[in-house]
């Protein structure tokens, strides 16, 4: 286990005037943990997400990355150029709409391969060969690779939009919804890959949902979020068989069982 | 060496908030240990809180205040005040535990669900999947059905992967809920005699066990938990 | 009678117009390959016919420059025809037809094949100055993608090309990166073309009118064209040589004789041509005559 974390998040607030999109955030990410970020609609974890991922400016606290080379940098005081390279290199985001992460009128193996050829590789038939083997781990058939996202379903594209984010080898994937939207049996297959793959590598993973079916699968801690607020946080398990707050309560018990 | 497992004035109670916050207490003052090589049963009638207690120790379940002070790589390792990471790697290395229900991942084989507690200490996945169908074999889960998802599976067969995910590592501490509630009397011998293997290599050792036979057979000592109901307290 | 006209301010625009359009071309040659924005004039054509490589000409032509105006290699053409005749009128500059003679020579998609030479000028007609338009329809993103070096999505479309159509298809206007920094459109030359821009003696600006960009590589600067390295960059080949004057390893124009498919292959570059034949190259479709006069 290593003695850093990967990710140290401090005081993130982020304000829209008097409303609060969420407030006062702090919490420490590991290498190969993942964790969830659950709540309902307008709780503030997309917020938070936004943040964190620098996609959206907090109004408040720090954001510090342990880069490559050991160091801690806090990302808003990076320059853009850095922050869209770590966003290409160290990090993916997953959209809940594939088609947001991904370029729907270039090929499959294209959409892979850009982030490499982002990256300066130059070799056609290494950046196909790598494409070819990514598509394979996220179980969309080889000979799909000059077909475009636009042809595919849309679990497929959600695997596609997985491979893509993945082939620079990220050590940090945040996720938005990942599963939202698909049909269940697709989902199942999509929670599987994911669960197989941020395993494989070892990734960290944030991951907001409202499904905490998907939580429990994915993730190894959980925060759960109301109002902008973190009102319990912990091991996953722990809080979805004990909740102690409220709302927890309320949430874990308004599953319907099938 | 040092006690592997050591429990001191741990006390629960759950809140129920949805139900206008009544306190529902669940034990009080609990202290025992478990000592390597010794198995000790957990007895009392039920809803006395002996699954909670294996929850707590796991982890799964909060506790109020004491200790549940664990030897994880020869450090104490206290799982009541532990971080989230730590916990897991007390669970990845220490601790196991096999529950009453196997909570069924979508997609994965029986025998990938046995063998993944190696292959989560760093195991190589061929070599955890040797060891993964030697121990269903012992446990005479048929063959056609390991490289089957366990959803469909019946209770019994459900439970021998249960088992079996939780015998395969050499974790110091296990924590057994029922484990032999749903199987034929050959399948609970087996298990006994796993159990029994486990003794003889110094494993700690705390179960619940509703058989009688089984408890004749694998109980080193009864822990009755009544001792530690909250019930008791009060009416002192 | 002109007397009473008002006159053209010499080269059509006005001075402080063509300081602006200065001080753009400036800006560019100082960051090679680079599109700086300037404020583009209407001109008396419309956009599409050659206003950018117009401005861009107008202000730096003086009374002593010789002017050559190419359209497709070709002298002769209608809008080469134009603009030599508005630039005579506005400017009333010494023009010709021979590359070695000009100052500067304005250019419509193509670079004459003969070498040019330090102190020449070829100004560029460009339509489309972002090369990454087609993929990235944002002009907020090509910018940041341009100052940020975020070249992987030209790479993706030269991949696109390999991936459907087993070889890099792009003919024209094929992408270049200069001096290592900055990648570029050529403007529509062909890639037979683009070879011909790396390390010139000349200084070469391209204007274009109607996006308003106007961008420069500095004489004796790299100009790559990009491709992977296991499908490298590959001018066009022509199997014939050039019908009239029978030159080798030229761009030829492919020129349709008669209703029965007769065609025949000739220099693109009109002024090469007839400086080759009046050297006595002849090609094929002369050589039976020149045997006949013999």
């Amino acid at each position: 286990m290593s003695d850093n974390p990967l990710l140290k998040v401090s005081g993130v607030s982020k304000f829209y005037g008097s409303r609060i999109g969420c407030q006062d955030v702090s919490f420490d990410l590991w290498p190969g943990e993942v964790l969830a970020i659950v709540g309902e609609s307008g709780s503030g974890k997309t917020t938070l997400l936004n943040c964190l991922s620098t996609r959206l400016m907090p109004s408040a606290g720090s954001v510090e990355y342990r880069m490559r080379d050991g160091n801690f940098r806090d990302l808003y005081h990076m320059s853009e150029a850095e922050r869209r390279f770590l966003m290409r290199t160290d990090w993916g985001f997953v959209h809940q709409n594939p088609a947001d992460g991904l370029r729907m009128t270039v090929s499959a193996g294209a959409n892979v391969g850009e982030r490499l050829m982002a990256v300066g590789d130059r070799h056609y038939g290494k950046i196909r060969e790598t494409a070819t083997d990514w598509l394979g781990r996220v179980e969309i058939s080889a000979d799909r690779i000059d077909d475009q996202p636009r042809a595919f379903s849309g679990g497929m594209r959600q695997r596609l939009q997985i491979a893509r984010n993945l082939v620079t080898g990220p050590r940090l994937v945040f996720m938005d919804e990942p599963t939202g939207g698909l049909d269940v049996s697709v989902q199942a297959r999509l929670l599987d890959l994911v669960r197989g793959l941020v395993n494989d590598l070892g990734l960290s993973a944030i991951v907001v949902t409202h499904d905490l079916a998907v939580a429990r699968l994915l993730s190894h801690r959980m925060m759960v979020m109301k109002d902008g607020h973190v009102i319990e946080q912990g091991l996953t398990d722990r809080v979805l068989d004990d909740p102690r707050e409220p709302y927890t309560q309320l949430l874990v018990s308004s599953i319907l069982q099938v | 060496m040092a006690t592997p497992l050591v429990v001191s004035e741990v006390s629960k109670s759950f809140i129920m908030h949805l139900r206008d916050g009544i306190k529902l207490p669940v034990v009080n003052d609990v202290n025992f240990s478990v000592a390597g090589g010794e198995c000790v049963v957990l007895g009392g009638p039920s809803g006395i809180g002996k699954s909670s207690i294996l929850k707590m120790l796991y982890g799964n379940y909060a506790v109020d205040a004491g200790q549940i002070l664990v030897n994880h790589r020869e450090k104490i390792v206290d799982i009541a005040a532990a971080d989230p990471r730590t916990i897991i790697e007390v669970r990845r290395h220490t601790m196991g535990y096999v529950s009453q229900f196997l909570r069924t991942v979508p997609r994965v084989a029986a025998v990938d669900v046995v063998a993944e507690p190696l292959v989560a200490r760093g195991i190589d996945a061929a070599e955890a999947k040797d060891r993964a169908v030697e121990l269903l074999a012992r446990l005479n889960l048929p063959r056609e059905l390991w490289s089957l998802p366990p959803a469909t599976f019946s209770g019994g067969e459900q439970q021998r992967v249960n088992i079996a995910r939780g015998f395969i590592t050499s974790h110091r501490i296990l924590l057994l809920d029922e484990p032999t509630a749903s199987l034929d009397a050959t399948n609970r011998r087996v298990v006994n005699e796993m159990i029994a293997a486990k003794k003889a290599e110094g494993v700690a050792m705390l179960g619940i066990f509703h058989d009688e036979e089984v408890r004749e057979a694998v109980a080193d000592r009864i822990l009755d938990v009544s001792a530690f109901s909250p019930r008791k307290a009060v009416a002192a | 009678m002109s007397a009473d006209l008002a006159t053209y301010n010499f080269a059509y625009l006005d001075e402080q117009t063509k300081r602006m359009i200065r001080r753009a071309i400036l800006k560019a040659i100082a960051i090679p390959g680079y599109q700086v924005p300037f404020a583009s004039r209407e001109m008396p054509m419309p956009y599409g016919w050659g206003t950018g490589g117009v401005q861009v000409t107008a202000a730096i032509i003086g009374p002593d420059d010789v002017l050559k105006v190419i359209d497709q290699g070709a002298d002769d053409t209608t809008n080469a025809v134009s603009i030599r005749a508005f630039f005579q009128k506005v400017a009333n500059v010494a023009v010709t037809t021979h590359t070695k003679d000009a100052t500067i020579i304005q250019t419509r998609h193509r670079i004459p094949e003969q070498k040019l030479t330090e102190g020449q000028v070829l100004v560029y007609q460009v339509p489309i100055p972002e090369p990454l338009r087609f993929l990235e329809p944002r002009e907020t993103e090509t910018r940041k993608m341009h100052a940020l070096e975020e070249y992987g999505l030209m790479h993706v479309k030269l991949y696109e090309d390999i991936a459907h159509n087993g070889r890099i298809s792009k003919t024209y206007a094929y992408p270049v990166k200069v001096d290592g920094r900055y990648v570029m459109d050529p403007s529509p030359t062909p890639k037979f073309d683009n070879p011909k821009m790396h390390m010139s003696d000349a200084l070469q600006l391209f204007g274009a009118g109607r996006e308003k960009r106007i961008y420069a590589v500095p004489p004796h600067t790299e100009v790559v064209s990009l491709d992977f390295e296991d499908h490298p960059f590959e001018i066009q080949t022509f199997e014939q040589d050039c019908a009239l004057c029978g030159a080798h390893g030229v761009y030829l124009d492919e020129v349709v004789l008669d209703d029965q498919g007769g065609r025949m292959f000739v220099c693109s570059d009109t002024d090469h041509c007839e400086d080759r034949r009046e050297h006595g190259h002849v090609g094929e479709m002369l050589a039976p005559n020149q045997e006949a006069a013999e």
